[in-house]
């Protein structure tokens, strides 16, 4: 119970300071929607793209939006140092971990908000023909992502060289999550009926990544985060 | 002085390995391709790719073994472990990488498949710890935590980058390769493997070796400057 509250007293922590600030999500959105009209006018011919191209378009630009409020979200934790005395709480500190988890998690469902029907509209994908299914997706793979972002931006809140680390770390780690995301997104995508035994197939991929990542996350969160 | 004993018996087997593999490599047979042709003469190349391959494979395990020590203890030893290990994941991946596609545009006629598990596989792992590489160098003060918790999501990775790929459908021989192997060629291909296995062992222990130089180096620095003896 204890537990819980201690990270529900950090998430409705992060989402005051957003209320009052507004600056990662608005900066997420504003940049997912700026990445999807490069997309559109580099992919774009008279009105059409490569078919399938919507998928990878929508989980490239979650990524990289995805990983610019990770930034962000972290860096507040350098100015006066609040990381610290969170660490000083009489809290376990995985409860750290999650509440800045779900925080982000919300930070990127706003975001999706935005860029998925953007995406249907800019490439001219079914993508909301099948909501539930689009959301589950969405949902399992932002927590494979923020699961993973959320350790090593954590991790190198104190590092000088974060901003360069933090995609070059990231990358190579979440690319499963991108690849089921994808795939299992164009398998929603194909016409007229969705392929829902591929939909299933990376569905599971992305319930086993979610929770190897989880699992792993919270384990060395301590160690890695609390220096010496 | 065991350690040396050891050493030299290793280098012995390595310079053996180095005549004896190749020209049993060569006298082996040319196995039948699908069509029921011999397959081109760069299959040779087989018994450098598996074996390269495993070593890097071999070695990820290795790093992730290391870095749980440098994590959960804060062991310099386990860091050590990690860092030869990781280095030599890049370089047995590298040699991989590159066996691969040019046997691949032989037998296959394409230079690289993205939907087999394997290549991919072995990209992804490739490009994690090259960005293990690039943490240690460019970290600062408190990078060997960040890059063994990277490794360690490394390590995991590859069963699910496996797995995701793997429903690609795959090109790529299956794990029955081996067993499927002419008589003839299995020899050659088993004492390959060993031969690598012996020096990724090698190295391996000469880069472990050299760190925990390294690091010895550092302390006695550390404490020189403790002591007020020297000033940097």
């Amino acid at each position: 119970m204890k537990f819980v509250r201690s990270v529900l007293a950090i998430t409705a922590k992060e989402l005051r300071i957003e209320l009052r600030t507004r600056e990662v999500v608005v900066a997420m959105a504003f940049f997912a929607a700026l990445v999807l009209l490069l997309f559109a006018f580099a992919l774009v011919h008279e009105g059409r793209t490569a078919p399938d191209a919507a998928a990878g378009i929508l989980w490239i630009v979650i990524a990289l939006a995805g990983t610019l409020g990770l930034s962000r979200a972290f860096d507040r934790e350098r100015e006066g140092n609040p990381l610290a005395a969170l660490l000083l709480a009489p809290i376990d500190r995985p409860a750290i971990y999650v509440g800045k988890l779900l925080a982000m998690l919300i930070f990127l469902a706003l975001t999706e908000l935005v860029t998925v029907p953007l995406v249907a509209l800019l490439f001219d994908a079914p993508l909301l023909a099948h909501p539930i299914q689009l959301i589950a997706l969405l949902a399992l793979g932002s927590i494979g992502f923020a699961a993973t972002g959320s350790l090593f931006a954590g991790a190198l809140v104190r590092n000088r060289a974060r901003h360069l680390l933090l995609g070059i770390l990231l990358y190579p780690l979440v690319l499963p999550v991108l690849m089921a995301g994808v795939r299992g997104t164009q398998a929603l995508l194909v016409l007229p009926e969705p392929d829902l035994l591929v939909l299933g197939t990376w569905t599971r991929i992305l319930v086993l990544f979610d929770v190897a990542m989880v699992t792993l996350s919270l384990w060395v969160f301590e160690p890695l985060v609390v220096a010496e | 002085m065991k350690r040396d004993g050891l050493f030299g018996i290793a280098i012995a087997l390595l310079a053996v390995a180095f005549v004896l593999v190749p020209s049993w490599i060569l006298a082996a047979p040319l196995p039948l391709n699908p069509n029921g042709l011999p397959m081109a003469y760069a299959q040779k190349i087989f018994y450098f790719h598996v074996a390269v391959a495993w070593c890097a494979f071999l070695s990820v395990f290795v790093c992730a073994g290391g870095s749980v020590f440098q994590l959960a203890k804060r062991s310099p030893r386990g860091d050590a472990v990690a860092i030869a290990a990781a280095e030599l994941v890049v370089v047995f991946g590298l040699c991989t990488l590159v066996t691969g596609p040019l046997w691949a545009r032989k037998e296959w006629g394409v230079w690289w498949v993205w939907k087999d598990v394997r290549l991919v596989t072995m990209l992804i792992l490739w490009i994690t710890f090259l960005a293990y590489l690039f943490v240690r160098r460019y970290g600062g003060p408190g990078s060997e935590q960040l890059a063994s918790g990277l490794a360690l999501f490394g390590a995991v990775n590859v069963p699910i980058v496996y797995l995701s790929v793997f429903f690609w459908r795959t090109q790529h021989p299956q794990g029955k390769v081996v067993g499927s192997l002419d008589p003839a060629m299995r020899a050659p291909f088993w004492l390959s493997l060993a031969a690598f296995s012996i020096l990724y062992g090698v190295l391996f222990f000469l880069r472990l070796h050299l760190e925990r130089q390294r690091q010895r180096l550092a302390e006695a620095q550390l404490a020189a400057q403790d002591a007020g003896l020297v000033r940097w």
